[in-house]
């Protein structure tokens, strides 16, 4: 029979909607003030803590709604808003500077929404308000930096090697250096020596006047290699960072071969925020003093060459203020397992940074040597100049005992766990920055601003669609109301797909995008409705105009769409945020109007008015 | 039941094209013409340079904001209001030696203290120079790339007089609408660009609909030339173009007037672009077809294209 949909089609519309519905519904939950408590360099907040927590709330009488734990962080959700600050200040009183606490805001999503992976919607900078940085790592620093460590390497494996060369340089038409040698023997002899020691390098022997020349450089793979490092190095550095700056969700990911993009939602104080991500930190290298006893020293007797610092945990140490050595010739840094599987650190330092170490830890064997690591930290305070205060912080990463002379490579072993290693490290390849990094873009949207974008896209749309729902309605009439009711869903559709999809983000011209399928969602539908009138002049039956109405219409629609989807496509693939928001939309609203305005409207169509006798058709 | 035209009678669009051609092709030399001469109002995503947004609490002087930031050796800064009296964009280009993310707090730290303490940050926006440059890039080359895809795709589709003629008409509604932001020197951004891509895309979805009943009635319509058939099938669709863009107007008016001041660019792009995309699908794409020589042969061989139609239907 004409115009019937098998059973198992209204299922599937029914059932891809109903899904389309679910994941939308988060998204009129709302969400929750909250704070957000998390520890200081990737240390971890642990139960005895968060219980600590909850007795402080219960004591003030702040109500909680709930609370959780996970990867390390407790977020407590508050039933009022006014809580929230005194919250906040309560936590951050009670745990001291090991841990950051920050506001947030948590979608009040139930539980069995979640558990299916359901979420509100992640709206972009530019409805929330926050900061949105792209930071370029300088990779001729990086690349120079790595010239200059050749060098230095190659100079001291040939002295010691006792090749006599002329001379070493940087190169600087290539990637790499060269090496001058009075004969061709010699400099033979140096590339037998140095090839297999360096496997990423390419060796090119040349002669200019009289002189015999190596050149070695960079092979393509090591250069790319170097900037990588450069690169990989300055997102750790970065996201440490954030993670002081206590931001909720922030984001830091690497754009291409040399940028960074930093999303820190919700700050409005760029200047504390650039403040921290452009902070220094340096890393020392220092004898413990042994010979003064530890608690004379913090009460205050002890020599003038030494001073006390503490640990993470607050244990008191006291070091030489002499410095064996500083972070900056710290070259690599990774955590690994010993030949017991014992976690430790290997360092590799520079040519010049190994001969030092070298030198200072041949009379030092069998004593303890402390890492410590220092860094400005913005207190939040201005002085009257309006300039803010920065607070140096010392700590000790690590105190381990020399076993060795040490040279160029050398480990920390004695490390409690995996993760405390990998940190270590971390934090030791902070200390060098290979090379700098610069803000190249910034967008700062304040929240007024955010909260005004939601309400006018809001209303352009509530706008917009009211005139098409009133047009389709008055010029199609029933029709037009299942047009209308293919339009609502679509929307919900839109809604739903954008909160599931993970990277999807809304923004000022997504919601565009969303006014603007509304528009053409329906043009599907006049095609549609426009031939079934046609069939109908021509004299066809009211059942086989429906059916030829639709069938004819489709390829047309189709060819339509997927132009459109051409383009969006394009734009997604060279646009960066706000444009890709509104491609993700424009992809998305195209397949949910393609869905609900061909297949959903079918349906409802064969359902009212399909295999009836009629005698007239509302269009 | 509303319809816009009586049925029955066929409009001869035809009988225009000539003039209608000449009109097209003086409107895109002009445009040309003038964005040559004028050029783009490039926006801070080309450009590069610091852009501040504020909001004062009371309506803001713009001399005044002026003479506070030339004291502050901002002579060059563009001072407008935004959306409303109440509400003040700055825009300085890029200096040699400043860093570009200190100037937005500059400018706002001095409006803060020689004209309203309360003044409100709504945005500020750095833009690097050579990040600028690499976006312009960008840019131009998503609009070529996309006109190529078409171009592909619709030559796959369609016969090549009439891929040709769709995309002739593409180019018309971009320059046209290109030439519309040089004229008026409307900030031409990143979001405008997007609208322009836009419109490659929806201007398409016209001429395709036409195209596809042109192809249609080649083969259905036994009797008379290439230019009743397009007569015939203009006419036929003519409902749905008017529907069509008339909803996509609706919408677009209500972005425009209700969507706030930052999204005015994307807008305008698009009303401008939907307009004259509506013209054009029928006065540069169909014309064109004719003009190449489109007859009713060229459809034949194109049977298969109706795909699927001896199977069960999809819908």
């Amino acid at each position: 029979m004409l115009n019937k949909y098998p059973l198992w089609k209204y299922i599937m519309v029914i059932a891809v909607i109903t899904i389309g519905l679910l994941y939308a519904t988060p998204n009129l939950y709302g969400e929750d003030p909250a704070v957000q408590v998390s520890g200081k360099r990737g240390a971890e907040v642990e139960l005895a803590i968060a219980g600590q927590i909850n007795d402080a709330l219960e004591q003030a009488n702040i109500e909680v709604k709930s609370s959780s734990l996970e990867e390390g962080r407790y977020l407590v959700r508050l039933v009022n808003r006014d809580d929230q600050l005194k919250t906040k200040e309560l936590i951050s009183d009670l745990l001291g500077a090991q841990y950051t606490t920050a506001l947030n805001l948590a979608p009040a999503t139930p539980a069995w929404l979640e558990a299916i992976g359901a979420g509100p919607l992640k709206l972009g900078l530019d409805l929330r308000g926050g900061v949105h940085f792209l930071m370029e790592v300088d990779m001729d620093a990086a690349i120079a930096k790595a010239k200059e460590q050749m060098v230095s390497d190659f100079r001291s494996e040939l002295r010691e090697e006792k090749i006599r060369y002329r001379g070493v340089r940087e190169d600087a038409k290539t990637n790499g250096v060269i090496i001058r040698f009075a004969d061709e023997q010699t400099r033979s002899d140096a590339e037998t020596f140095l090839k297999p020691k360096y496997p990423g390098f390419v060796f090119d022997d040349d002669e200019s006047e009289g002189v015999y020349l190596l050149k070695v450089a960079m092979s393509e793979d090591k250069l790319k290699e170097t900037k990588n490092y450069a690169l990989e190095q300055n997102i750790t550095i970065i996201r440490n960072r954030v993670n002081q700056l206590g931001v909720a969700e922030p984001q830091v990911q690497r754009q291409g071969a040399d940028r960074i993009v930093v999303e820190l939602p919700g700050v409005q104080d760029t200047a504390q925020a650039k403040e921290i991500l452009g902070a220094t930190a340096m890393l020392e290298f220092r004898l413990v003093d042994e010979k003064t006893d530890v608690r004379d020293a913090v009460e205050g007797r002890l020599p003038a060459t030494s001073q006390v610092y503490q640990n993470r945990d607050g244990q008191p140490f006291v070091l030489q203020k002499q410095i064996m050595l500083t972070g900056d010739h710290i070259v690599g840094a990774r955590s690994s397992m010993d030949e017991y599987s014992r976690p430790q650190v290997n360092i590799d330092l520079d040519s010049q940074g190994g001969s030092k170490m070298s030198r200072v830890t041949k009379n030092n064997i069998g004593k303890p040597m402390a890492t410590l690591f220092i860094e400005w930290l913005p207190t939040g305070q201005e002085d009257e100049n309006g300039k803010r205060k920065l607070v140096k912080h010392e700590e000790i990463i690590n105190v381990a005992t020399i076993q060795a002379q040490l040279g160029r490579s050398f480990r920390i072993t004695g490390i409690d766990n995996p993760a405390e290693a990998h940190n270590l490290a971390l934090l030791l390849r902070a200390g060098a920055l290979i090379a700098p990094i610069q803000i190249v873009e910034e967008r700062t949207i304040g929240p007024s601003m955010g909260q005004q974008n939601v309400d006018n896209g809001m209303a352009a749309m509530i706008y917009g669609m009211l005139a098409v729902v009133i047009f389709m309605a008055i010029y199609y009439r029933a029709f037009g109301l299942v047009a209308n009711t293919a339009l609502f869903v679509n929307i919900i559709m839109i809604v739903g797909i954008m909160s599931m999809v993970p990277g999807a983000t809304l923004t000022l011209p997504g919601i565009a995008g969303i006014v603007l399928t509304v528009g053409m969602a329906v043009d599907a539908n006049v095609l549609i409705f426009e031939r079934i009138r046609e069939e109908l002049l021509e004299g066809k039956s009211i059942q086989k105009a429906i059916n030829e109405g639709y069938g004819n219409a489709f390829s047309t629609i189709a060819d339509a769409n997927i132009t459109t989807l051409i383009t969006a496509f394009i734009l997604f693939a060279v646009g960066t945020g706000p444009v890709k928001g509104f491609a993700v939309t424009l992809m998305i609203g195209i397949a949910t109007s393609m869905f609900t305005s061909i297949v959903g409207t079918r349906a409802i169509v064969n359902l009212l008015w399909g295999g009836k006798r009629l005698k007239k058709l509302s269009i | 039941m509303f319809q816009i035209l009586k049925p029955g009678d066929t409009i001869r669009f035809m009988r225009f094209s000539k003039p209608a051609s000449i009109l097209s092709l003086i409107l895109v030399l002009a445009s040309i013409t003038t964005i040559a001469v004028k050029g783009f109002n490039w926006g801070l995503d080309f450009t590069g340079g610091t852009l501040i947004e504020v909001g004062f609490e009371h309506p803001a002087d713009l001399n005044q904001v002026r003479e506070v930031l030339a004291g502050k050796g901002f002579n060059d800064a563009i001072v407008q209001h935004f959306g409303s009296t109440k509400e003040v964009m700055v825009r300085v280009a890029p200096r040699e030696g400043v860093k570009g993310e200190v100037i937005g707090q500059q400018i706002l730290h001095a409006l803060q203290e020689s004209i309203e303490a309360g003044v409100d940050m709504r945005r500020i926006e750095f833009v690097g120079p050579n990040v600028g440059a690499e976006l312009a890039e960008n840019g131009g080359l998503a609009i070529i790339v996309a006109l190529a895809c078409i171009l592909l795709y619709v030559s796959m589709r369609f016969e090549w007089r009439l891929a040709l003629g769709s995309v002739a008409a593409l180019g018309h509604d971009v320059v046209l609408t290109l030439g519309i932001f040089s004229l008026f020197q409307l900030e031409f951004d990143l979001t405008v660009l997007a609208a322009v891509l836009a419109v490659v895309g929806y201007s398409l979805n016209d001429t395709i609909v036409v195209f596809d009943r042109i192809r249609e009635n080649f083969r259905r319509v036994r009797k008379g030339g290439p230019e009743e058939i397009v007569d015939i099938s203009l006419t036929q669709t003519l409902s749905r173009t008017l529907i069509t863009s008339g909803t996509t107007l609706f919408v677009l008016i209500a972005l425009f007037v209700k969507g706030g001041a930052m999204i005015h660019g994307f807008a305008t792009a698009l009303l401008v672009g939907i307009l004259v995309g509506t013209y054009s699908s029928v006065y540069v794409a169909s014309a064109l077809a004719i003009r190449l020589g489109i007859s009713r042969e060229h459809m034949i061989p194109v049977e298969v294209e109706k795909e699927g139609a001896d199977q069960e239907p999809v819908v």
